[in-house]
């Protein structure tokens, strides 16, 4: 900052200061039902968050509250009806070119090789070959699949594959990383084992992070911020914490700590309800 | 004894080849003349003339690969056939496939036509193909075209339809344009049904041409058989039906090769290569 402006009127706080690298803003999804458009379901109601550059946060709520729906509109894969979402600054339009996605599901390509799978993002974008293969074989190495790039996808672990579309989302350097309950298909070690190597790289790397879980305790072991989503439909924020556990973690480890316990049971007394309430729609529905 | 020759895993080739055997021999016995009475026809002579002398129908098959050679330009002109109706209507049927999976107005205003062209008894164009093309090897391609096209074409526009969505949505947060994700993504998705269809479409290539052969031509397997049956000569017509059941076998088998080339990334069942 130039020294003139320094006195120009009081100092902002320095946290707005800083341009979120991701800002959702009073973001409404109502879904129509394509055979009755009668029929609608909003999602989410007016949720406004935003995300500082190499922060993690993460967002928690009742299954079928919407989580994914954020997650997605975050991408830009889900024009929201309503509300508007900025990237560093910039209104988003088409993809989020400056985000990377792990999914819940399978995404890997099943026809290409781990390997391949791995080179797919920076193939897209027209990276020199040699470059590519140069990321791709550092990025195998650091997910500890070095010998297993030319395995296809049905012949690698859950945790394997899991790691292979943590190497094809982060070999590309995205600024924002999306992560829609990327381990909940892994069993509990596999979990904490993948749970420490991502907080490892985002220590290193210093992303923003949106994570999106149902699982209270890998949401305060990991973030610097949990946010809690009301049940559906139409979910907002109730309710926000701020993680001030010391780092670097072991997801482990932390949740031992009496600061842990305090925290999950300040964010479950709020949660708890939602959990319940979520719980007797999905129960009135079926 | 029985324990010895019991079926299992290592002698199942030489019990397929007992039961092909078995067959024959009682082929044999049932038609050779004065071999037993008659049971059911008139004559010793009427089995032979109704189903043929085994004997004489594999000596009519060595006569054409040994003696004469002269089944090979047959065998050739039916490959052919077979083969060229194959990769028309297989790159046809997946080009017209993902035409219509991706441009959903398309497949609207298309769809009672397809549906009407599919439901149409193809076989009855083997005469149009005649007039239209003549009656060397383009109206047995046609045939075959017509049988393979719609087969490849179902599958290459449910393939599209049916990629992950998960995965589409992955291609394009790694950064994939239009043409990258049907590059990278609904060809191959598409080309894992065309090849799970590849067994039915080679079938009907092969079909296609000796049907189309069978109702009018000069040259092929199916010209043989008709040859034959012009002038009854019944081991003439059934040695024509072993070589075309042999001649499937084979390419069935060559498909079969190269389908687990390509499709290696695809689970089979069985497969315990785990980590």
């Amino acid at each position: 900052m130039p020294p003139s402006l320094a006195h120009a009127g009081p100092a902002p706080a320095p946290e707005a200061s800083v341009t979120p690298a991701l800002s959702l803003k009073g973001i409404t999804c109502t879904f129509v039902s394509r055979d009755d458009r009668s029929q609608r379901y909003t999602a989410v109601r007016d949720v406004t968050l935003d995300i500082a550059p190499g922060e993690f946060v993460s967002v928690v709520g009742p299954t079928g509250c919407g989580k994914s729906t954020l997650l997605n509109v975050a991408a830009g894969l889900l024009e929201p009806s309503a509300g508007s979402v900025t990237v560093f600054g910039a209104p988003l339009a088409g993809i989020n070119r400056r985000a990377g996605y792990m999914f819940q599901t399978e995404a890997l390509m099943p026809w290409r090789t781990a390997r391949d799978n791995v080179l797919a993002g920076l193939q897209f974008r027209g990276v020199a070959e040699a470059e590519a293969s140069r990321q791709v074989d550092d990025w195998l190495q650091r997910v500890g699949l070095v010998g297993f790039g030319d395995r296809y996808p049905h012949q690698l672990s859950g945790g394997m594959r899991k790691r292979t579309a943590l190497a094809q989302t982060l070999v590309l350097d995205p600024d924002i990383i999306l992560m829609d309950e990327p381990f909940s298909a892994l069993d509990i070690q596999t979990r904490q084992l993948m749970e420490n190597e991502v907080l490892e790289l985002w220590a290193a790397k210093k992303k923003a992070v949106l994570f999106i879980t149902h699982d209270l305790d890998e949401a305060i072991a990991m973030s610097d911020r949990v946010v809690v989503l009301s049940a559906g439909p139409a979910s907002h924020p109730i309710g926000e914490f701020a993680i001030d556990l010391a780092r670097p973690r072991d997801v482990a480890e932390v949740r031992v700590t009496p600061r842990f316990i305090d925290l999950h049971k300040a964010i479950w007394d709020v949660l708890r309800e939602e959990v319940l309430k979520g719980y007797a729609q999905q129960k009135r529905a079926a | 004894m029985w324990k010895a020759i019991r079926p299992n895993s290592r002698n199942l080739r030489i019990w397929q080849v007992g039961v092909l055997v078995a067959l024959f021999a009682f082929w044999h016995v049932a038609t050779a003349p004065g071999l037993i009475p008659p049971i059911f026809f008139d004559s010793e002579n009427d089995a032979k003339f109704f189903f043929g002398e085994p004997l004489k129908i594999l000596a009519r098959v060595w006569t054409w690969f040994v003696v004469d050679r002269d089944i090979y330009q047959h065998l050739w002109v039916t490959l052919l056939e077979t083969v060229l109706a194959f990769l028309i209507g297989t790159v046809s049927g997946l080009v017209i496939g993902m035409w219509l999976a991706l441009s959903p107005v398309a497949a609207a205003i298309l769809d009672p036509y397809i549906k009407a062209l599919n439901s149409m008894p193809r076989v009855i164009l083997a005469p149009i193909f005649a007039v239209w093309f003549g009656l060397g090897i383009a109206s047995k391609v046609a045939l075959g075209f017509t049988l393979v096209f719609f087969i490849v074409f179902f599958n290459v526009y449910q393939g599209v339809k049916e990629v992950s969505p998960t995965v589409l949505a992955n291609a394009r947060m790694l950064g994939a344009s239009q043409r990258q994700l049907l590059r990278h993504v609904y060809l191959p998705s598409a080309m894992s049904w065309v090849f799970s269809s590849l067994h039915t479409s080679v079938g009907l290539a092969f079909v296609g041409a000796v049907v189309g052969e069978y109702l009018g031509s000069s040259r092929g397997v199916g010209y043989l058989i008709l040859q034959a049956e012009g002038t009854f000569d019944i081991n003439t017509v059934m040695a024509g039906i072993l070589v075309l059941t042999a001649f499937a076998l084979v390419l069935d088998w060559a498909v079969g090769r190269v389908e687990k080339r390509l499709m290696k990334w695809q689970p089979r069942a069985g497969e315990t290569e785990k980590l």
